[in-house]
């Protein structure tokens, strides 16, 4: 699984400026991911798990130390550079969803398509598709406003993989669900990842997520604490178990 | 850019109501601009051709002498008709006029005139001189213009005391009779002006044969043998039309500029919303690929199509507006001659390709700018705030 390693963090470190001194957000990180896994950075609250996520997800860069995403050092790429990796590569699922609320499920989902500057049929073609592996083909023409709460995360996922992008980042996608919700969206995505093998990497302390992760990587003050992984029959047994839960 | 657009104009509409009320100001300032201009344009068209109609013809030749703006050359700015043009006074084509300083007495005040003898026969211009045709054995018959009969209280069928100098400086005088009372729009005509039968006038001052001026139809012939007098062409003599309409379009400038200017700040103030409100979107355009240049793009874009979606909206209910102006005409509240220059009292707004591309051009062009300087701000933004909307 190292050889084939879609994220790379070495020595990482993040500060912030705070007025004349600075804040120590993650220290002496180190960690390597592959593809296919379906992993996630665990800790409470102010540990630093969305900051070590919007690294890897380039929307912020290192104070020192390394992060490799999917070759590219986030460090080193322009802004242009960084966009493309975004455009191309990668899917963000947000914890309030961030669907653009005047536009329709279609075009929210479509949207990172059209910045891929696909023909319009083949848009229509990936968007159903999408759509279809969340459920949602009912509510092509609905606005995010009008859908339940478990229904716009559903569409965010879609967004998220409509482009079938190496690697998912998901920060606390279930904080805003509840249990029937987040469990069928973290069974979407599990089944996503089976079926695509695309990487999921989440930020999370719920422990409805942690459940179905299959590595569990734990941040504790900005440093790295220990890590867990889960042999996949585990999560198997999880799911049912939850499924169980569910239908009681 | 194909993305932008499509992006910005979903964004636009599903703004809703704010976006239509900026819409609707903006295709105001659209309709007004267009409407104002198309009146200026129309008064000048309408100036020139009264002007033309009435006082000018096709162009003048002047007496050398001969200053509109100073009476006193009057005594001078006399001649003979130049030979050459003899052919054309016989076939009406040359009118020569003779304009002498005179004085009139209504009702026992002394009054200034510009007694300007006429050929009663005349076609080139619209003043009604064949009233002058009327055989009157005890006065002379005499035709002016409403301005100078308001101001003096003469009305038709009055008579007056008239006196002025002949040629060698004698004063004289006679009784004339106010036949005909006409309108124009043209007060150079109707103020200050008595006609009288040209070969009348001429007797009267022993001034045989000679004119002031010499008004001519057709303005395309040339004529080399006009001696010393001076050839004033149609657009040299309605040059000062111009000049009045393009004071009075600076003051309307200002006017649309206003509603310009208010049009501008609801753009503005929008722009400056969107970018505090829409923080979080911002951030999820950065986190799906864009750069933050892109959606400085974005946002401009999306502002500067308010003025495409107001010139759409300015088409729908402007067009049959300024059609409907063009047709019935402007009238204006108050009365025209008391301006004091040329001009109707309804005016007819004549719109040109040039004015609506020019007025479009630059509400498009302002408009983007107004879009662009608030949206620069996102470019500065940082992108994991933008997404937690905490930027203040
Ligand atoms: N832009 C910033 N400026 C200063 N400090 C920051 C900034 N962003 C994050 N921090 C700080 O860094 C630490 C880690 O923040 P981070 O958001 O990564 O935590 P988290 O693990 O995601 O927590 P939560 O579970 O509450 O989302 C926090 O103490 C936070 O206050
Ligand atoms: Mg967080």
């Amino acid at each position: 699984m190292e050889n084939n390693a879609i994220i790379t963090i070495k020595d990482l470190t993040k500060t912030f400026p705070m007025g004349k001194s600075s804040f120590t957000a993650l220290e002496g990180i180190n960690l390597s991911l592959g593809t296919g896994e379906f992993s996630g950075l665990i800790g409470p609250s102010g540990s630093g798990k969305t900051t070590l996520l919007n690294i890897i997800g380039s929307l912020d860069t290192p104070t020192s130390g390394e992060a490799l995403v999917l070759g590219h050092s986030i460090g080193e790429l322009s802004a242009k550079q960084a966009a493309r990796l975004r455009k191309e590569s990668l899917g963000f699922i947000f914890q309030s969803y961030n669907l653009l609320s005047v536009h329709t499920v279609f075009e929210n989902v479509e949207f990172p398509l059209l910045l891929l500057k696909m023909g319009a049929d083949e848009r229509k073609k990936m968007v159903m598709d999408a759509l279809e592996w969340v459920g949602l083909t009912e509510k092509v023409k609905s606005k995010p406003p009008q859908l339940s709460g478990g229904e716009c995360q559903r569409v965010a996922i879609a967004r998220a993989m409509v482009k079938k992008p190496s690697l998912v980042l998901a920060d606390e996608p279930t904080a805003n669900l509840d249990a029937a919700n987040s469990h069928n969206i973290l069974q979407t995505m599990l089944k996503l990842n089976k079926e695509l093998n695309t990487t999921f990497l989440f930020a999370t302390h719920d422990e409805k997520v942690i459940g179905y992760l299959r590595r569990k990587i734990y941040l504790l003050d900005g440093k790295f604490e220990k890590e867990e992984r889960v042999g996949e029959d585990e999560v198997e047994l999880k799911e049912v178990e939850s499924g169980r839960r569910l239908s009681k | 850019m194909k993305t932008a657009l499509k992006l910005a104009f979903r964004n636009l509409i599903g703004a809703g109501l704010r976006t239509w009320l900026n819409v609707l100001v903006l295709s105001f300032s659209f309709v007004v601009i267009i409407w104002m201009n198309g009146l200026m344009a129309g008064w000048d068209y309408q100036a020139k051709t009264d002007m033309t109609n009435w006082q000018i013809g096709g162009g003048q030749y002047w007496h050398e002498q001969y200053d509109p703006y100073d009476p006193f050359t009057l005594t001078e700015s006399h001649a003979p008709v130049p030979a050459g043009f003899s052919d054309e006074l016989a076939r009406g084509t040359m009118e020569p006029i003779l304009v002498v300083q005179g004085t009139i007495y209504p009702e026992g005040r002394m009054q200034p005139v510009a007694i300007t003898g006429i050929r009663p026969g005349q076609e080139i211009l619209m003043i009604p001189t064949f009233a002058l045709d009327t055989v009157v054995t005890d006065a002379v018959p005499a035709v002016i213009g409403a301005v100078l009969s308001r101001n003096m209280q003469v009305k038709e069928g009055d008579r007056l005391t008239m006196r002025w100098r002949d040629a060698n400086g004698m004063f004289d005088a006679t009784e004339i009779l106010v036949i005909k009372v006409f309108s124009s729009n043209v007060p150079a005509v109707e103020a200050g002006q008595i006609y009288i039968p040209l070969e009348k006038l001429r007797s009267m001052t022993l001034l045989e044969d000679e004119a002031t001026l010499v008004t001519f139809s057709d303005s395309e012939k040339e004529r080399q043998d006009a001696g010393e007098w001076v050839h004033k062409s149609k657009d040299e003599l309605t040059a000062p039309v111009d000049e009045i309409i393009k004071t009075k379009t600076v003051g309307q400038s200002v006017f649309y500029g206003i509603l310009l200017l208010l049009a501008m700040l609801a753009v503005f103030d929008t722009q400056v919303l969107s970018i505090f409100r829409r923080q979080k979107e911002i951030g999820t355009y950065i986190a799906l690929g864009y750069t933050r240049r892109e959606v400085v793009g974005l946002f401009t874009v999306e502002g500067a199509m308010h003025s495409v979606l107001a010139a759409v909206v300015a088409a729908l209910y402007g067009f049959p507006f300024l059609w409907w102006q063009a047709r019935e005409g402007w009238t204006m509240p108050i009365e025209a001659s008391e301006f004091g220059m040329a001009m109707a009292q309804t005016l007819y707004p004549v719109y040109s390709a040039g004015l609506v591309i020019a007025t479009v051009l630059i509400v498009v062009l302002v408009t983007t700018i107004v879009s662009y300087l608030p949206s620069r701000k996102i470019a500065k933004m940082n992108p994991t705030e933008a997404l937690r909307g905490r930027i203040q």
